[in-house]
């Protein structure tokens, strides 16, 4: 019996910004309901690599399929109704500050769902419900909240219109441990509760290691270790090794400038 | 030659921006005429737009017709012209200065807003964010701000060219000692409709470039604050320069003999 398809495909992924090559024939596979996490330091190409993915950039080369389909130089109405399997959690969460929170969360049910905005309200005071959030912050402006809360809006704008994949951008960067560790807990839940898919991409071991089923690093433009959570402290990979444990010294050098 | 060189490369980069603000402003044209359409939003631009800037658009049109009465007095009086000023005032304000002076000022209000606001919206992914959510960023930033600034500006220069006419009609009245009957009567004589339309026309022009140039600096901004200040910037100094220049192209086609 063959093994199914995966829900994301990417073969051969190349983007440069001028002489900068940051993806360089990248190959990833993400299966159907599985929460891979792609880790790797910091300009690695991890945010580049999601906004292939999603559209936001066009690589020069290779492919990516979202559910058997081609989703590179997709556009209109076409690329839209690939977008609206995703959502997405941004590192700064991203939130409309012209609009009050409910809004926020409900915004992909009002425009890209087209739902009535009292119904789309009450499915947005829901959503924020389930990441603990009050309705009493549905009336806030997005300037009125903590780097937790937003964090909170963020995901449950991600989750509410019931994506089949949601993408984590740095879900934990700027928070304190413990408000990260709620977070962690929020995205497991949430994806869980979906059944969507989920790819993450983080340089928070701690975050990488509780939300995945597999981890993925990404050096020097390419998947250079890929393989099930367990198995990441036996990887036998000495990139591996020296990011998740953090050393200075090792196969990674950092492009440290004297002053 | 190296001296050549900048000068070609500087040329090259002109044509550059030039087929890039082209494509851009091709694309939200397209956008604006094309369903779906957000008239909650378009309503909400027609009202930072054009409610919001009658104050400063006012202002400037009653100074300017009170200086142009002033002004056209002292020197119309050097070879006892001075009944001509109302005929003066009133094409002066409809033709160029109503329409000028408000894209001007509009540049520097609304073009700035809407580059700041876009440009924030750029460097902090929210744009990215829209993307996501399957909502084209053209449709909803920029196409009802295009709608906004192309319907409002004739409005608000209307406003601008009774406002300004009535600055000349004060100062000539109860300054200069005019008669207002006979003010009122040249002021309305004189004036023609090509004149009016002209500067309606100049007005609607102007008011999509003002926002054209907010949106595709705020648009493109790149970096943080820095990059959103120089985006600010470029739109408000980019849209007084094509105001200046399409005011010349425009006149030039309603009243080259």
């Amino acid at each position: 019996m063959s093994a199914p398809a995966p829900k994301i495909r990417i073969r051969g992924l190349h983007k440069s910004f001028k002489k900068n090559v940051v993806l360089d024939g990248l190959d990833l596979d993400v299966g159907v309901g599985e929460s891979v996490v792609v880790i790797g330091g910091s300009g690695s190409g991890k945010s580049v690599l999601l906004k292939c993915i999603l559209g936001l950039l066009r690589p020069e080369s290779g492919s990516i399929e979202v559910d058997g389909q081609e989703v590179v130089g997709l556009a209109g109405r076409e690329r839209d109704r690939v977008l609206r399997k995703f959502g997405m959690l941004f590192q700064s969460a991203a939130l409309f500050d012209s609009l009050p929170v409910w809004e926020n969360v409900a915004f992909g049910l009002i425009q890209g769902a087209r739902k009535d905005r009292d119904q789309a309200k009450e499915i947005a005071l829901d959503k924020m419900a389930a990441v603990g959030l009050g309705p009493e912050v549905g009336e806030l402006s997005p300037a009125e909240l903590s780097g937790g809360m937003r964090k909170r809006v963020g995901l449950a704008r991600a989750i509410a219109t019931a994506p089949e994949i949601i993408f984590f951008d740095e879900p934990t960067t700027g928070l304190d441990p413990i408000m990260g560790d709620v977070i962690n807990d929020l995205i497991i839940k949430c994806v869980r509760e979906l059944g969507a898919t989920a790819l993450s991409i983080t340089h928070d071991m701690t975050s990488a290691r509780k939300i995945a089923d597999r981890i993925a690093m990404l050096y020097d433009g390419k998947i250079i270790w890929a393989g099930p959570v367990a198995e990441i402290d036996s990887s036998g990979n000495a990139y591996v090794e020296q990011f998740i444990h953090g050393r200075a010294e090792g196969p990674i050098e950092m492009q440290v400038r004297a002053i | 030659m190296p001296i050549l060189q900048p000068i070609g490369r500087t040329f090259l980069r002109f044509l550059e921006a030039t087929g890039h603000l082209s494509l851009f402003a091709a694309t939200a044209v397209g956008h604006c005429v094309r369903p779906p359409i957000y008239p909650r939003l378009i309503g909400r631009q027609m009202i930072a737009i054009g409610y919001y800037s009658l104050p400063v658009v006012g202002l400037t049109a009653i100074f300017t017709g009170m200086v142009l009465a002033l002004q056209s007095y002292t020197g119309f009086a050097r070879f006892s012209a001075e009944s001509a000023i109302p005929n003066v005032v009133v094409i002066s304000i409809t033709r160029e200065l109503g329409p000028v002076l408000a894209g001007l000022m509009v540049a520097g209000r609304v073009g700035a807003a809407i580059a700041a606001e876009i440009g924030t919206m750029r460097v902090t992914e929210q744009i990215d964010a829209l993307d996501t959510l399957a909502t084209n960023p053209f449709k909803y930033l920029i196409a009802p701000r295009l709608i906004a600034g192309l319907t409002m500006m004739p409005i608000l220069v209307l406003i601008a060219d009774i406002i300004g006419v009535f600055g000349g009609y004060v100062v000539s009245i109860y300054k200069l000692g005019f008669n207002p009957y006979v003010y009122l009567k040249h002021t309305i004589d004189f004036v023609e409709v090509q004149d009016v339309v002209s500067g309606l026309v100049k007005a609607g022009v102007f008011g999509f470039l003002v926002t054209l140039m907010g949106c595709y600096h705020g648009y493109n901004s790149k970096g943080g604050a820095e990059g959103v200040g120089a985006a600010t910037t470029n739109a408000v100094v980019s849209a007084s320069i094509l105001i200046l220049c399409f005011n010349y192209f425009i006149t030039e086609m309603f009243f080259a003999r």
